[in-house]
């Protein structure tokens, strides 16, 4: 049977504001199959965002949903989880949105492990304002604001999240949605903070100054860089030049028990603050 | 002393007075002069069942503190210069937003690092003008710590009434003087909160005018699932770019402070029946001001005060009445003349003001406003 996404859109904001073929929509419905896939009451969930194309999804979700500023979703969403920890809590951000002017908010929501989770489209560059680079644009791409070749190095928001302290991390691309909803299922199923990396093709920016400006070429483009990680781990950094590798970062206890998370949280925010409460009423 | 008798200082009396009206979350981040009331939140809030959190930086302590509100708990933040720099976008999105939180900004002296635990009032103007964009504003002024107590509720109760975010401005004399104080019964305070929505989710909108300037505030998670945003929205929450809508939101929020003006304004007089020269003050600076009066008084010189608990918004009609009889205003303050340049423009050529600007972080001796006054006759 074909998946009713309308008793988790907001049907009268249909149609959506972003471009014809644009590799948000694939995640949002990831996402929306997600939600399901947990049985969430609607009622219970807050829908968060920053500012920028991917920060628009939020407003066709039929939950609590908040549209913050550029950069900022990650502190509002602190909020509403402190305040009310048995809610659910998800954010989306663009890659500039999480890692350029919100990338310290989202290492330190990675640090606090907070039973919160967040996906980012990562499609390489600022959409909504004209396609400027962002940290994600590979080296040598040309953006508006990097016409003779992008020279800043990129992140790798996957390694980013892990290091920071993020307990569930993962990252598909666009062109499979059902990895991607498995990824993101897990993500809320996870009790910590989860960072999903949806690798997306803006076509409209980021592929038309690279020679890919219609969704079929972009997302090939996409395709032809996909490693999986099993398949990077045998590599050297040399060979993995220009690449998305795909998988999960961060899964299960073996994974996180690993010496290079040996500063890692043992606890989840919500309940650690829970014993803190405790702790103050019982002197 | 009286039982109930304690000693507090202003940073205390903060904290005390926001859990008093109902406060269960602080979001901050430790600055100088202001982070003894964090320090506080973190001590008692957890006693109520409440959140402290330390976030990474003041812009995300004012996210934090919107999130709260939204999920229908009332919340602070306190920070002092540098900080209330850093959350002024996201003070602009409570205001845009009608989010209610209250900020405290323990102002210190600027621009930039300026003086950290030294004394001014370096902030009135960006207590009103901090965030861009234009939006009403209330700002309260306390100059004794009892008034910290009540003029804290205060700020908390107009942030609930009027769906706003509302600036309590100390200085460092108010925030770590310590004084006995006998506080009200906790019975006796009046505690406001946000009206809620009286229809079914169906027919609710979050910013819906129909039921005033002021619209019922349904909190996350109660079944209404709406939508916030930023940007300019019509009344369901979604953006819009009509421009009749716009205007007539913007005016809205406006009008809410500007039609309740008399229930706002909350200044107090000293010695002002016959005066013929009037100080006008706020904050610690009243207190030497007062001193001044009082010394001005004894040698025959005809000196009153007034002096506003909430500085914004003024009390138009009353500075309007004495800026056309008085012979002299004069109005010390801890900056370069942030309020002198506002009455100066309700004085227009009716009287003349006398600034007394002092920046250089110490109080405003009373023998120098004695002087001023002298001068003035
Ligand atoms: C404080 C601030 N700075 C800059 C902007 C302008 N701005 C809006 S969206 C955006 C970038 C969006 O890029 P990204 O987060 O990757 O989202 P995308 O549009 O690509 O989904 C910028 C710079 C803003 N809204 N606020
Ligand atoms: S500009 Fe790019 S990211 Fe934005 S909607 Fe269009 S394709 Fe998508
Ligand atoms: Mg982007």
């Amino acid at each position: 049977m074909a998946f009713e996404y309308e008793k988790y859109l907001r049907m009268d904001k249909i149609p959506h504001l972003w471009c014809p073929g644009c590799g948000i929509g694939v995640v949002l419905k990831a996402m929306l199959r997600s939600l399901e896939n947990v049985g969430w009451e609607k009622n219970d969930i807050a829908f968060v965002s920053g500012i920028g194309c991917t920060s628009r999804a939020p407003g066709y979700i039929d939950c609590n949903t908040l549209h913050t500023t550029h950069g900022r979703a990650l502190t509002f969403a602190t909020g509403i989880k402190m305040a009310k920890p048995d809610k659910h809590v998800v954010v989306f951000s663009g890659d500039g949105d999480a890692t350029a002017i919100g990338g310290n908010h989202f290492i330190h929501a990675c640090r606090r492990n907070i039973d919160m989770t967040l996906v980012v489209v990562n499609n390489n560059t600022y959409g909504m304002t004209g396609g400027q680079h962002s940290p994600t644009t590979p080296i040598g791409y040309k953006t508006s604001t990097t016409v003779y070749g992008n020279i800043d190095p990129t992140f790798d928001i996957c390694m980013l999240a892990k290091a920071a302290g993020a307990s569930y991390v993962a990252r598909a691309t666009v062109n499979k949605g059902k990895v991607l909803e498995k990824y993101i299922t897990k993500g809320l199923e996870n009790k910590g903070f989860s960072v999903i990396v949806a690798t997306a093709n803006c076509h409209t920016q980021f592929g038309r100054k690279n020679k890919m400006g219609d969704p079929i070429s972009s997302r090939k483009w996409i395709a032809d860089r996909e490693i999986p990680l099993e398949k990077a781990r045998e590599m050297k950094a040399d060979e993995l030049n220009d690449v998305i590798i795909t998988g999960e970062f961060i899964t299960d206890e073996q994974e996180r028990t690993r010496w290079e998370n040996y500063n890692h949280p043992i606890h989840e925010y919500t309940d650690a603050y829970k014993k803190i409460i405790e702790k103050a009423q019982k002197k | 002393m009286k039982k109930s008798v304690r000693f507090y200082s202003g940073a205390e009396l903060v904290a005390k007075a926001a859990i008093d009206a109902g406060c269960r979350f602080f979001g901050g981040y430790p600055i100088t002069p202001s982070s003894e009331i964090a320090e506080y939140m973190s001590h008692e809030l957890p006693k109520v069942g409440g959140t402290y959190i330390q976030m990474e930086d003041e812009i995300a302590a004012m996210g934090s503190i919107i999130g709260a509100s939204l999920a229908g708990v009332k919340s602070l933040t306190a920070t002092s210069g540098p900080g209330f720099s850093l959350k002024q976008e996201n003070i602009g999105y409570a205001y845009m937003a009608e989010v209610p939180c209250v900020i405290c900004n323990v102002m210190r002296g600027g621009p930039s690092t300026g003086l950290p635990t030294a004394l001014a009032q370096a902030d009135i103007m960006q207590a009103k003008w901090g965030t861009h964009g234009d939006h009403p504003v209330i700002a309260l002024t306390p100059a004794y710590l009892e008034e910290v107590y009540e003029l804290t509720i205060k700020a908390f109760n107009f942030s609930e009434i009027y769906r706003m975010p509302v600036m309590l401005l100390l200085d460092e004399v108010i925030a770590h003087l310590s004084t006995a104080i006998d506080l009200p019964d906790k019975e006796m305070l009046v505690i406001k909160n946000r009206r809620k929505p009286s229809v079914p989710p169906e027919k609710y909108f979050p910013y819906d005018t129909a039921y005033g300037d002021v619209p019922p505030m349904a909190n996350f998670f109660e079944g209404y699932r709406y939508h916030v945003t930023g940007l300019s929205h019509d009344k369901t929450g979604f953006p819009t770019t009509d421009p009749e809508l716009v205007q007539a939101d913007q005016e809205r929020q406006i009008r809410k402070v500007k039609s309740n003006i008399n229930n706002i304004i909350d200044y107090e007089y000293y010695q002002m029946k016959d005066a013929e020269i009037i100080i006008f003050a706020y904050g610690s600076t009243a207190r030497g001001a007062r001193v001044a009066v009082d010394n001005a008084r004894k040698l025959g010189i005809k000196v009153g005060m007034m002096r506003f608990r909430v500085i914004w918004p003024l009390p138009e009609a009353e500075i309007l009445k004495h800026c056309s009889k008085a012979k002299a205003i004069i109005i010390p303050e801890m900056n370069m003349g942030q309020l002198s340049d506002v009455i100066e423009r309700y004085a227009a050529d009716r009287t003349k003001i006398l600034r007394i600007n002092h920046v250089g972080g110490v109080p405003i001796h009373p023998s120098y406003i004695l002087n001023v006054i002298k001068e003035a006759i």
